[in-house]
């Protein structure tokens, strides 16, 4: 009876892909109720310290720099288990794991001035306020990032990694990576860039 | 109740704590949207029930039922209740129940991610009606929360609300948030990824097609209501000042973020209410919904307009004048793809040979409780209208039209229409009619005077009235409805208690359906199909009822 019909189309995307797109897809609408709320706040601060007055360029810019090379390690480890490479693979997640690492040791190092040396808390002013919700929600999501490389990490280690299944799997986690990474870039130029014009 | 929590074909020789069990670690769908409804449906009595305090409250001036403060809490209370612990997961229990059945799927694409929302959204319910016992804090101040639904700053800094019942408010629905997270990116991978071979996006029934935007809609809103909240928990519990005046914070940041978020959320509430009524009134009119593509269409314009609408909460507020024309320009344009639908269902409708079953009884009920509300949503768009009428009566009777008359109407319909699905068993006929009819003339009895006393000038979350205000006889009548109303919800509670014990067996497809979740056994199995099916049109149960003159004939 329905034989008539053509074949039935049976292509379907990946439900890992379209999933992990979904969670991209929302974590960057919460940040960006963060960022409009940056934005909107900007020069308002009823009191002291400004940006301008406390916020350091240069280290800042070095921490990026680890951060956004981490997107290329990442990719290379990902290559390096499609093809079997394993200990290939443990070097650039390793690598992309100090990478990151360094970029949250970058951060502390300076909350850590900013808070002991120049007075700057959340509840100083709306500077403070806003500076710390949305870089500390970048941070922390760049620990979670962390927490699900180091995962693999381990898996590889131990030797449970199978190149054929796991491939798409880490390829998704990659993808949360570089997330992280382009938010830094939005974070970057809302907080070092256009909060620091006079 | 065994029948409507354990399929027969399991139940037989377990005992009670051991089916509990199982319902307690079940991934199926089928059973977390069943266990949605009915938490759902508790929800909704509890809800209710603070209604009908307030409405007790009001029935004559300066009444003292309830104190100021109480009064304050069962507002609060009864609205996020209603949008967050009975709409929500409402649709999210009849997504989950009917979106895999309905694309030919054997269950959604993350199962067990799908039993974690289920499990966030009670604890989140829970966790709000804890702080009827734990929001008094440290401060011995507080109780439920009595910010409102939509808590604007700085009502709710810590200042003017002292205690923990805020930080409930918050906690409760950021939890609950992200169940419905979770729930919308299953949907939205279920509906993508999982349809059965020859579904095509435009075979899809009409009520996948709601669930996908919806799903879509719930990613782009709720993130933001969860950023705001969580900047609301910064500023309450570690001194940040987003929402402070007092160090330039703007409350007026609170209702765009808010606002965001609430407008779409009245369409998350009611495009799975569309996607009941347009599977309903096809099946009753024994006619092919009536311009699918238009429809599909008109749904996307929906999901798409919807994000652009927010500040006509905010006419009063005081942004720029041209900013509230621009948000009542996009707000009537909003009404356009909506009364394409409402002209698309009435279509159907024409010149079918329309079956008035119960489920049918509803959505014919939900098109014209629905049109008032849209009509009177239509006059409240026009600024000049709202600064005369906002926060009045009239726009607590607008949108009780909308999402009771309309959403409300539209779930009783869908829980009667799929009840033999999910039980195996017919709901009761008759009770069915006593039903529709109480509810229909208790909700007019209670919701119609509203437009009356709001335009008389009473406003919104008042507790009491003077007497000489012309307001007595409206919320006499209003008050009077509600025992109608509480009346037919008992019968229509009563009428699913009694059918899932001794109603009279379903059948696969009693009502003569189309769509593929009647193809399977009632209830379905766990694995829903046992060969996946092939779907070859809109109505691939249609081509094989008819094999003479199957659909895809003319598609």
């Amino acid at each position: 009876m329905n034989a008539a019909t053509a074949q039935p189309d049976t292509w379907r995307p990946s439900r890992g892909k379209v999933g992990m797109a979904c969670l991209i897809f929302m974590e960057s609408l919460f940040f960006s109720g963060f960022i409009i709320a940056y934005l909107f706040y900007i020069g308002k601060s009823a009191v002291g310290p400004w940006p301008r007055d406390v916020l350091e360029l240069k280290p800042v810019l070095v921490n990026s720099v680890a951060l956004l090379s981490s997107s290329f390690t990442v990719v290379a480890a990902v290559r390096a288990l499609e093809r079997g490479r394993m200990e290939a693979m443990k070097f650039w997640l390793l690598a992309t794991i100090g990478l990151g690492a360094w970029f949250l040791w970058g951060t502390w190092s300076e909350w850590r001035g900013l808070i002991e040396d120049k007075g700057l808390t959340i509840a100083t002013n709306l500077f403070g306020t806003t500076f710390y919700s949305l870089v500390g929600f970048h941070a922390f999501h760049v620990f979670a990032g962390l927490l699900a490389l180091g995962t693999i990490l381990l898996l590889g280690v131990l030797g449970r990694l199978k190149p054929r299944r796991d491939t798409i799997r880490f390829e998704l986690i990659s993808w949360y990576w570089h997330f992280v990474d382009v938010v830094w870039i939005f974070v970057f130029t809302t907080v070092y860039i256009v909060g620091m014009r006079p | 109740m065994s029948t409507l929590h354990a399929p027969s074909h399991t139940a037989a020789g377990t005992s009670l704590l051991e089916r509990l069990h199982g319902w307690a670690i079940t991934v199926d769908h089928k059973r977390l949207g069943i266990m949605y409804v009915v938490a759902a449906l508790l929800f909704f009595v509890v809800g209710g029930l603070e209604a009908a305090a307030m409405r007790l409250q009001l029935i004559k001036p300066m009444n003292d039922f309830l104190t100021p403060q109480g009064f304050n809490q069962m507002f609060t209370m009864h609205g996020t209740t209603m949008v967050f612990l009975v709409g929500m997961p409402m649709l999210a229990g009849f997504g989950n129940f009917l979106v895999p059945l309905m694309i030919g799927a054997r269950d959604m694409a993350f199962p067990r991610l799908n039993a974690f929302g289920f499990w966030l959204f009670l604890l989140g319910g829970l966790l709000l009606y804890f702080s009827w016992i734990g929001g008094d804090g440290l401060y011995g101040a507080g109780g439920a929360p009595d910010v409102g639904w939509f808590a604007y700053s700085p009502l709710t800094s810590k200042t003017f609300s002292r205690g923990n019942s805020t930080d409930y408010w918050i906690l409760g629905i950021m939890v609950s948030g992200f169940g419905s997270l979770s729930a919308a990116i299953n949907f939205v991978t279920t509906i993508l990824c999982m349809r059965c071979p020859g579904m095509t996006l435009m075979r899809m029934p009409l009520m996948v097609w709601m669930m996908l935007v919806v799903g879509f809609l719930v990613l782009v809103a709720l993130p933001v209501l969860t950023a705001a909240q969580v900047m609301l928990l910064l500023d309450r519990s570690l001194g940040a000042h987003f929402f402070d005046p007092q160090q330039a914070g703007s409350a007026l940041l609170w209702q765009h973020l808010f606002w965001f978020f609430g407008h779409p959320e009245v369409y998350i509430l009611i495009l799975p209410g569309f996607g009941f009524v347009s599977e309903i009134v096809p099946v009753f009119s024994r006619k092919v919904i009536f311009g699918y593509t238009l429809m599909v269409a008109a749904t996307v314009g929906i999901g798409f307009i919807s994000l652009g609408v927010w500040a006509h909460h905010m006419f009063v507020v005081g942004l720029p004048p041209w900013l509230n024309a621009l948000f009542a320009a996009s707000t009537f344009l909003i009404s356009v793809p909506t009364g394409i639908k409402i002209f698309n269902w009435i279509a159907t409708m024409w010149g079918g040979r329309i079956r008035f079953d119960t489920p049918m009884l509803y959505c014919t009920g939900f098109l014209g409780m629905f049109v008032i509300g849209g009509l009177t949503g239509i006059m409240l768009a026009a600024v000049p209208f709202t600064t005369q009428l906002s926060d009045s009566y009239f726009v607590v009777g607008h949108f009780h039209y909308v999402l009771f008359g309309g959403l409300v109407f539209a779930i009783l319909g869908a829980v009667t229409y799929w009840f033999p699905k999910a039980t195996g068993r017919m709901m009761d006929e008759g009770l069915g009619r006593w039903s529709f009819w109480l509810i229909l003339l208790g909700f007019n009895l209670v919701f119609l005077p509203m437009h009356f006393s709001g335009m008389l000038g009473m406003p919104r979350r008042i507790y009491t009235y003077q007497p000489d205000r012309g307001w007595e006889m409206w919320n006499l009548v209003t008050t009077a409805g509600v025992p109608v109303q509480m009346l037919g919800v008992a019968v229509f509670v009563w009428n699913m208690i009694r059918s899932s014990l001794k109603g009279p067996v379903a059948g696969d497809d009693p009502w003569d359906a189309w769509t593929l979740e009647w193809a399977t056994s009632s209830p379905p199995p766990e694995h829903n199909f046992d060969r996946i099916p092939t779907c070859t049109s809109a109505r691939p149960l249609w081509d094989r009822k008819h094999p003479d003159d199957p659909d895809c004939h003319y598609e």
